[in-house]
């Protein structure tokens, strides 16, 4: 059983797993949407005294910190007892373009050179992280919502807002990775 | 804490799932901003339908939840220009850092500890908007 769990997963097991997920939450009550724990975070750290957005009850959503404390180990134990012997199969046509950029594909799931302990040590790669970080952070909660809120939990619900939602996080991947990959790597 | 206990459970199925199928990874949404692989389509494509699916059959059966009480379905604010920019803002952050909010912390997780800046640049970037929130176009 471990050494299938060991394997990739085909994407259909995920679709169905992430769909599962999200109907176990509605069945506790809940719903699905990672970034309000970014709010939480926020209103934690005392931000409500200043800001009126943070000035919530963020204990009503301990069960959301509590699922992203799931999450982070849920990608150690993928990362140790469950952890593939096997390179991840990306396209050859993804491969070479990023090449391209002096991005190199090695078969793991992230690039060592953004990723890995030698980010802290490069001020390039730092500002990098922490603008792509202030976007995804800033724009999920003008749009009022991430993948999880809106791609699965609002489109799941026919809203159209979050058919607008997702749209935007395409335009904005697609301007990011045509436009501005080539400046900036 | 029992009460908590399922959240971690079904979180740390979370965390699982998007690693084994490879969707907390960069190299895997630059392939899909190239539009060279069905892969993450295929997660999210599958994952929305089932779960329209799911959400129709809750709404016309009436289920309540584990507490009893009827499960709520909140429709969002139709007010749509904070979609459209907000989504867009974000989409320029998932393709650079590869990551929305739930991958960053799983690969935080499996040690991927460059995405630490990442997740504190995403605090710091919901602060900011609730700072600026009354001065922005919705």
């Amino acid at each position: 059983m471990l050494e299938i769990l060991k394997h990739h997963w085909p994407w259909y097991t995920s679709g169905i797993v992430i769909a599962f997920i999200m109907m176990l939450l509605l069945y506790f009550g809940k719903s699905f949407g990672f970034s309000a724990n970014l709010r939480s975070i926020c209103s934690m750290a005392g931000a409500g005294r200043k800001v009126k957005l943070f000035d919530f009850d963020w204990k009503a959503q301990i069960w959301n910190l509590v699922f992203l404390v799931g999450a982070v180990i849920g990608g150690y134990l993928s990362s140790t007892v469950l952890k593939s012997d096997e390179p991840m199969q990306l396209s050859s046509a993804t491969v070479s373009d990023l090449a391209k950029l002096g991005i190199n594909f090695d078969g793991s799931l992230n690039p060592a050179g953004l990723f890995g302990l030698q980010s802290f040590s490069d001020p390039k790669v730092i500002l990098l992280l922490l603008c792509g970080g202030l976007m995804v952070g800033f724009g999920s909660r003008y749009a009022g919502g991430c993948t999880s809120g809106h791609a699965i939990s609002g489109l799941s619900n026919l809203q159209l807002p979050s058919l607008i939602a997702v749209i935007g996080f395409f335009i904005g991947g697609l301007i990011m990775t045509h436009l501005l990959f080539p400046l900036i790597f | 804490m029992m009460k908590f206990l399922k959240y971690i459970l079904t979180g740390i199925l979370f965390g699982i799932v998007m690693t084994k199928s490879e969707a907390v990874s960069w190299f895997r949404i630059q392939e899909m901003f190239r539009f060279q692989s069905f892969h993450m389509y295929g997660i999210i494509g599958t994952a929305v339908t089932l779960g329209i699916i799911i959400v129709y059959v809750m709404k016309k059966v009436r289920l309540n939840d584990l507490s009893g009480q009827p499960i709520k379905f909140q429709d969002k604010d139709k007010r749509w220009p904070k979609y459209l920019i907000g989504g867009t803002i974000f989409g320029l952050g998932w393709a650079l850092t590869g990551a929305c909010p739930g991958p960053i912390f799983v690969n935080i997780g499996y040690g991927y500890l460059g995405m630490l800046i990442v997740a504190l640049g995403a605090v710091i970037g919901t602060y900011l908007y609730g700072v600026f929130k009354d001065k922005l176009p919705h």
